[in-house]
C-alpha cells in the first residue's frame, strides 16, 4: 500500500497536482461505494477520501449531512466500510483516507481504532473535529503505526496556528477553503491563493485545498493558486445520489475525469 | 439584596484548567476555522470579568431588567407533604428562578453574553433553543440591544413549545427550523455551530447550556453562578447557615451548575442533579446522561454521552424539551467521577406528578424540566434523618408546558 507522502512525492516528481475525490460510505448502498472507488480510481483520482457516516456531522454542509444520515439509516457500520476497504484497496492504485468524526474513533479506543484501519488498508485519517490542541493523542500512536493523520488549516487561523498545524500534519495540510462547512459554492474564497503563500512559507509539505470547490473551473484556480491537491467532496456525492447507483457511478466517473483534465496541463 | 454577580477566582482548585479541561473533560473538540473564536472570547471573558464597568453595567441590568434577586422561597405545604408523623422532615426551599424576567434562568447568561457579544464588535447573535426558554431569553436581550437575532429549534421542540416560538419572534428573532436528525435539541446545536463556523467573523454564538467547547462551560457557568451566590447569602439571613442539600434538574446543566459552584467548596452541602429517565432507564427513550451513558465527545467537549456500540449518538428521550439531549456538560462529569455530586433521574410520570403537586400545593407551575428535581423529593425525603434544608433550584415557569401537559393528560 502506498502511503500519502509516498503518493505526493511520486506527483511532484511528475510536476502534476492530485485530485482527491470524497464519497459517504454506505450511500446509496455499500455496494456502490465499492464500486465508486473503482470507478473514481479509473477516472483520474490520486487518492480517495472515504466519508464515515457520522450523526453529528458538525463539519459538514447539507449535501454531505444527508448523505451520512441515509448511511446510517441503511445501518451502516465502521466494520462494514472497513470490510470494502479491505475487499478494494487492494485493486486501486489510490490510497484511501478515512474523514470521520471523533466520537466513533474515542469510542473504539485510538489504537484499536488505528490498528483495525491500518490492517484495513487504509492509508490516512482526516479527523475535522479534532483541531492540533486535542490531536496529539491520536498523532502519536497513528506514527508508530503507520497511518498518517492530515490536520487542517482554516481561513480564520492565525500565522502562528498555521505555523504548528504545519508541523504536525502528516501526508499533507488540508487547507479549508471557505470559513463554513463542507458544500458546493460558486466562488472560490479570494483568500486562498494567499493562504496557500502563507502556509508554504512554513513548509514543504503537499497541501490540499478542500470544501467548496464543485466544478472544473474552480479546481484549475485552485492549482492555479499553488496547491498540490484539489478535493471535492459534496459535488461528487450529489451526483452519486441523484440518480440510480448505475447512472450516479457513470455521472462521478465523468464528473472525476473533468475536474482531472481541469488540474492537468 | 445586593451581590456580586460573578463568582470570585480565589479558588484554590481552579477549574477547568488552562486546556479547558476538568479532569479528563471538557476541551475543545471543535473544526479548526472557529478555534480562533474560542480564544477571542475567552480572551474577552478574562479581561472584562474583572472591568468594573461590565460587572456595573451587568449588575444593573440584572436587577432592573432581570428582577434580580430572586427570592428564596419556603415551600410550607411541599414541606408539609413530605413531613413525617410527628412533624420533622426535610424543609423545602424553592431558588425562584422561574420569577426572572422571561420566565427562567437562562436570561441570566444570555443577558452577559450580550453584553460580552457588543464589547467584542459582533453584530449578529445565533443560539440554539430545546425548550425554548434560552431561544426566549436570547431573542429578549437582542431585542434589547437592537442586534440581529438567529435562533435554531429542532421542528419536534417548535411544536411542543410553540408559545416560545411565537414569543421569540414577536421580539423579532428569526426562528430558524431544524429538521435533521431528531429535530430536537442536540440537532438544533450542531446547526448553530455549522452557523458560526460559517460566519464566525461577525456573529456571536450565545451557547445556552455548560456544554459546548471551552470556555462555554466556564463562562456559562460563571454567568449563572449569580443562583449560589444569592441563595448562600440568603440562607445565611434565613437561618445563619448554609444549606444541606441543593437540588436541580440537569439537561445540558446550566441552572445545577449555576446553583452548585458556589458550594462544590462546601463539602457538608449534599449536591444533587436529577436527569430525565424518559420512559424509564431501561427503556430506550430516555435523556439519563450521566447514569446510563459513556464518555464520549459531542458538540465539542468530553463528557458522559448517550451512545451506540458503533459511537454513534443516540436519540435522548424526555417530555421535557430542554432535558432532552444525550450530552451533559463537562463539569457534571467531573462532579459525578470525583463524587463530589449525585446524579439520578425521574420518569416523565414522574415528573408530571411533580408538576401537578406543586401546581396544587404552592400555587406554583414549574417548567417540566424543574419537575424532575421537584419529582425527586419522593425518592429522597424518606432516605433523610432529621430536617435537613433542601434548596431546590425552581429554574423554570411551566406556563410553556401547559399544552404539552394537557395533552399528555388527555391521552
Amino acid at each position: 500500500m502506498n502511503s500519502i507522502s509516498d503518493c505526493f512525492k511520486s506527483l511532484r516528481s511528475r510536476g502534476t497536482c492530485a485530485l482527491i475525490p470524497f464519497i459517504t460510505a454506505g450511500d446509496p448502498d455499500l455496494e456502490t461505494t465499492a464500486k465508486a472507488l473503482r470507478v473514481l480510481d479509473g477516472a483520474g483520482a490520486d487518492m480517495i477520501e472515504l466519508g464515515v457516516p457520522y450523526s453529528d456531522p458538525l463539519a459538514d454542509g447539507p449535501v454531505i449531512q444527508a448523505a451520512a444520515s441515509r448511511a446510517l439509516q441503511k445501518g451502516t457500520r465502521l466494520e462494514q466500510v472497513l470490510e470494502i476497504v479491505r475487499e478494494v484497496s487492494p485493486t486501486l492504485r489510490s490510497p484511501i483516507i478515512l474523514f470521520m468524526y471523533y466520537n466513533p474513533i474515542l469510542n473504539r479506543g485510538i489504537e484499536t481504532f488505528l490498528q483495525q484501519i491500518a490492517d484495513a488498508g487504509v492509508a490516512g485519517l482526516v479527523v475535522p473535529d479534532l483541531p492540533l490542541e486535542e490531536a496529539e493523542g491520536l498523532l502519536k500512536p497513528a506514527q508508530k503505526i503507520g497511518i498518517e493523520v492530515v490536520l487542517l488549516v482554516a481561513p480564520t487561523s492565525s500565522l502562528e496556528r498555521i505555523e504548528a498545524i504545519a508541523r504536525a500534519s502528516q501526508g499533507f495540510i488540508y487547507l479549508v477553503s471557505v470559513t463554513g462547512v463542507t458544500g458546493m459554492r460558486s466562488q472560490m474564497e479570494a483568500r486562498v491563493p494567499e493562504l496557500l503563500k502563507q502556509i508554504r512559507s512554513y513548509t514543504d509539505k503537499p497541501i490540499g485545498v478542500g470544501f467548496g470547490i464543485s466544478a472544473p473551473e474552480q479546481a484549475r484556480q485552485v492549482r492555479e493558486s499553488g496547491a498540490d491537491a484539489v478535493i471535492v467532496g459534496s459535488a461528487i456525492v450529489k451526483r452519486l445520489a441523484d440518480e440510480t447507483p448505475q447512472a450516479g457511478l457513470q455521472a462521478i466517473g465523468e464528473f472525476c475525469q473533468s475536474l482531472k483534465a481541469a488540474i492537468s496541463d | 439584596m445586593t451581590t456580586t454577580p460573578l463568582p470570585t477566582q480565589s479558588q484554590a482548585e481552579q477549574r477547568p484548567d488552562t486546556l479547558g479541561r476538568f479532569g479528563r473533560f471538557g476541551g475543545k473538540y471543535v473544526p479548526e476555522t472557529l478555534m480562533p473564536a474560542l480564544s477571542q472570547l475567552e480572551a474577552a471573558y478574562q479581561q472584562y470579568r474583572n472591568d468594573p464597568e461590565f460587572i456595573a453595567e451587568l449588575q444593573q441590568l440584572l436587577r432592573d431588567y432581570v428582577g434580580r434577586a430572586t427570592p428564596l422561597y419556603f415551600a410550607e405545604r411541599l414541606t408539609a407533604h413530605y413531613a413525617r408523623p410527628d412533624g420533622t422532615g426535610a424543609q423545602i426551599y424553592l431558588k425562584r428562578e422561574d420569577l426572572n424576567h422571561t420566565g427562567a434562568h437562562k436570561i441570566n447568561n444570555a443577558l452577559a453574553q450580550v453584553l460580552l457579544a457588543k464589547r467584542m464588535g459582533k453584530q449578529r447573535i445565533i443560539a440554539e433553543t430545546g425548550a425554548g426558554q434560552h431561544g426566549v431569553a436570547t431573542a429578549t436581550v437582542c431585542a434589547r440591544f437592537g442586534l440581529k437575532c438567529v435562533i435554531y429549534m429542532g421542528v419536534q421542540d417548535m411544536e411542543r413549545q410553540s408559545l416560545n416560538v411565537f414569543r421569540m419572534r414577536l421580539m423579532g428573532a428569526e426562528v430558524s427550523p431544524v429538521s435533521t436528525g431528531t429535530g430536537t435539541l442536540k440537532d438544533a446545536t450542531s446547526e448553530a455551530i455549522r452557523d458560526w463556523v460559517t460566519n464566525v467573523e461577525n456573529t456571536h454564538y450565545i451557547l445556552g447550556s455548560v456544554a459546548g467547547p471551552h470556555p462555554y462551560p466556564m463562562i456559562v457557568r460563571d454567568f449563572h453562578a449569580v443562583i449560589g451566590i444569592e441563595t448562600r447569602a440568603q440562607c445565611l439571613e434565613k437561618w445563619g447557615g448554609l444549606p444541606d442539600i441543593l437540588l436541580a434538574c440537569v439537561g445540558g446543566g446550566s441552572n445545577a451548575m449555576g446553583l452548585f459552584h458556589e458550594f462544590v467548596n462546601e463539602p457538608s452541602v449534599r449536591l444533587i442533579g436529577v436527569e430525565a429517565a424518559g420512559e424509564g432507564v431501561n427503556t430506550e427513550k430516555h435523556a439519563a446522561t450521566l447514569t446510563q451513558g459513556r464518555v464520549g465527545v459531542l458538540h465539542g467537549a468530553m463528557s458522559y454521552l448517550l451512545q451506540n456500540d458503533d459511537g454513534q449518538v443516540l436519540e435522548a428521550h424526555s417530555i421535557s424539551a430542554g432535558l432532552d439531549y444525550p450530552g451533559v456538560g463537562p463539569e457534571h462529569s467531573y462532579l459525578k467521577d470525583q463524587q463530589r455530586a449525585e446524579y439520578y433521574s425521574v420518569t416523565d410520570e414522574e415528573a408530571l406528578a411533580a408538576f401537578k403537586r406543586t401546581a396544587q400545593l404552592e400555587g406554583i407551575i414549574p417548567a417540566l424540566e424543574t419537575a424532575h428535581a421537584i419529582a425527586y423529593l419522593d425518592t429522597l425525603c424518606p432516605q433523610l434523618e432529621g430536617s435537613p434544608r433542601i434548596v431546590i433550584n425552581c429554574s423554570g415557569r411551566g406556563d410553556k408546558d401547559v399544552q404539552t401537559v394537557a395533552k399528555h393528560l388527555q391521552d
